[in-house]
């Protein structure tokens, strides 16, 4: 299969707008999560949330599209010269020869929670541009000018990661010759007061892989990655599997988790042995770290380094997978093992070789995890090209 | 891209299952409109089955048909799970309980409103532990259903499993979206030929004309129901004809299928 690369990649999270401060944040170990006073919210939990977002404007042919969702999408499409690098590729392979594989799981329903609280839907309602699934997808297509195959991916919290695999099977394919990857969830009442209503969130800020964790805080986040052939960090394998366990909680014995690792691994031709860090999914809830655990420690041993960067952007629910295919990317091009800066006390129970401190050191392959609600577990494998 | 198709499942008004539908479409008895009632999928665990959705139900329904005409074991079987809107029952109620003063969200209609659940469900039911996509693209879900599902087939060499499942809104975003009635179908699709082909498949992009049905009844599921755009395909093979079908699909990049069902 012909090597495919991030060839430009953008994110923007409560860390902050961009690479450079996204780098800043976890070289500084600064988490950005804070108690939550995002909208109406009554709820003892701690949320991560992207500054100014209520200032910005989808505006001109696309205002139809504004919402929190899109308005993400729009900082992150502007910034890190991605949308220059989305041009240049037109040019190069054309415009209907890029797709766009986007992911979300809860789209822009903030706006019609909004709506049904005030009484009623306006008969204006813009369902297809803001509420449907497919809205993140649809934008990023118009903004970016682009006409090939276009979907998103909505699978819980593995969604983005899976945008990432997609792509190399629509370019491996011959479908599409590059494509626009990742996606956005921005936060909203149902997955606050659903993940309350399940009893996973905690009430200070989430403490991944901690003896004394108790749940998650939710982020929003948008990120997006050009995937083509030629230089920039190198998508080096990925594998996705199922649960077949149950709706809302991980196997306990992290079967699926383990099952798409191998996968992943398989793909890329490597050894458990050649990867130099992990990105966990590591929500910090009780079950969902200690199910990993046993799936890293199972196929990896203590040695290989690890941690969840959760403490520093909250958990992103569909946005995790290119939030963090996006750290993963920096932890190579930069040598960083970012730290864990809300945990405090590993798990005793802990068998993986979590890193709480992280290290600087040169990072050559990282394996990414996201898992999802549904059992939906999708794991990548970046590395230099 | 070539792909066998190996089995379907179908479950829309008038249309129960592949046997009755294969019978309406080949053109051998007439096509009645009538209520469709879905139960509870059997593979499911008797309490799942209680709480389980008219999504999962529906999706399970048309998934369980397919692979029982495969001949394969679920469980061996990747899936493609296309919707243009998931569950909009429960996104409505968990709306209307967001709307109210007590904001108590129940935790099973929480987990029941991911886009993916009929997924879960599934794996859970079949403990089909292979990789799983759930995908929405509004009007042309189905086209990016059946490319997701043709990809995953070709570069993992392995058989998929399509469902395409629609349900119509409840009364409040009915109003701004209208999907004409239930609908779901599923496919089988394997990378290579086995004795249980039914037809010969290859996809490619274009940039034609939608091929539309003439029966009006037929086309207004067709035109009303993004699950609906399933039903040219599914009549070629019904029809036992050598076509193809053009299928919608987002930005005008349509799917052209060279249907071989002689």
């Amino acid at each position: 299969m012909q090597q495919l690369s991030l060839s430009h990649f953008t994110v923007t999270s409560a860390l902050g707008s961009g690479l450079n401060a996204t780098l800043a944040a976890l070289r500084g170990r600064r988490s950005a999560l804070r108690p939550c006073d995002f909208e109406t919210v009554d709820l003892p939990t701690w949320i991560g949330m992207v500054e100014g977002l209520d200032e910005v404007r989808v505006e001109g042919a696309l205002a139809a599209y504004d919402c929190r969702n899109n308005r993400l999408a729009q900082l992150a499409l502007a910034q890190d010269g991605f949308r220059e690098a989305v041009t240049e590729a037109v040019g190069r392979y054309g415009a209907g020869r890029i797709g766009v594989f986007a992911g979300t799981s809860t789209s822009a329903i903030l706006e019609t929670e909004q709506a049904f609280r005030r009484g009623a839907l306006p008969p204006t309602f813009p369902y297809r541009e803001t509420h449907n699934t497919f809205s993140i997808a649809d934008f990023v297509q118009r903004a970016l000018g682009l006409q090939g195959p276009a979907m998103v991916i909505s699978s819980a919290c593995s969604s983005t990661a899976m945008t990432i695999a997609a792509a190399a099977r629509m370019i491996a394919c011959g479908l599409c010759d590059a494509a626009v990857v990742g996606g956005v969830d921005s936060l909203c009442l149902t997955t606050l007061y659903g993940f309350h209503s399940l009893q996973l969130t905690a009430e200070g800020p989430c403490r991944p892989f901690d003896a004394g964790r108790s749940g998650i805080s939710i982020g929003e986040a948008g990120g997006f990655a050009l995937v083509q052939p030629g230089p920039g960090i190198a998508l080096l394998g990925y594998g996705e599997s199922s649960d077949a366990h149950h709706m809302s909680s991980p196997h306990p014995e992290g079967l699926g988790a383990r099952r798409a690792m191998e996968k992943a691994l398989r793909s890329a031709g490597l050894r458990p042995a050649d990867i130099d860090y992990i990105n966990l999914h590591g929500t910090a809830t009780k079950v969902g770290d200690a199910a990993e655990d046993k799936a890293v420690a199972g196929l990896f041993g203590g040695a290989t380094p690890c941690g969840s960067t959760k403490g520093f952007t909250g958990h992103t629910l569909g946005a995790s997978g290119i939030v963090e295919a996006v750290i993963s990317a920096l932890a190579i091009a930069h040598g960083l093992i970012p730290a864990s800066p809300t945990t405090a006390t590993l798990d005793p129970e802990i068998a993986c070789g979590y890193l709480i401190g992280g290290a600087d050191r040169p990072v050559t392959r990282v394996m990414s995890n996201s898992f999802g609600f549904g059992g939906s577990n999708c794991s990548l494998i970046f590395g230099r090209a | 891209m070539r792909l066998y198709l190996e089995g379907i499942g179908l479950c829309a008004p008038g249309l129960a299952n592949w046997g009755e539908g294969r019978e309406v479409l080949a053109g051998n008895s007439p096509y009645r409109p009538a209520e469709m009632r879905v139960a509870a999928s059997p593979l499911l665990p008797a309490a799942e089955r209680r709480r389980t959705t008219d999504s999962v139900k529906l999706a399970m329904n048309v998934g369980g048909e397919a692979i029982a005409q495969s001949g394969r074991r679920a469980e061996d079987v990747m899936s493609v799970f296309t919707s243009s809107g998931g569950d909009g029952k429960t996104i409505t109620a968990i709306f209307e309980t967001l709307a109210s003063s007590e904001r108590e969200v129940s935790p099973t209609r929480f987990h029941n409103s991911v886009h993916n659940a009929p997924a879960g469900y599934w794996s859970i039911a079949t403990g089909c532990r292979e990789a799983s996509t759930s995908l929405c693209a509004h009007d042309f879900s189905f086209a990016a259903g059946l490319l997701e599902a043709a990809t995953r087939a070709v570069t993992e060499q392995s058989a998929v499993l399509l469902i395409a499942y629609d349900l119509p809104y409840p009364p409040v975003l009915a109003a701004c979206r209208t999907i004409a009635a239930p609908f779901g179908a599923a496919m089988v699709v394997s990378p290579y030929r086995t004795a249980a082909c039914l037809a010969e498949l290859s996809l490619d992009l274009c940039r034609d004309v939608e091929t539309p049905l003439e029966d009006p009844e037929l086309e207004s599921l067709r035109a009303g129901i993004p699950a609906g755009r399933a039903l040219p395909l599914l009549m070629a093979v019904a029809r036992g004809e050598e076509r193809r079908i053009v299928i919608p699909n987002v930005a005008g990049n349509s799917v052209a299928v060279g249907v071989d069902a002689r």
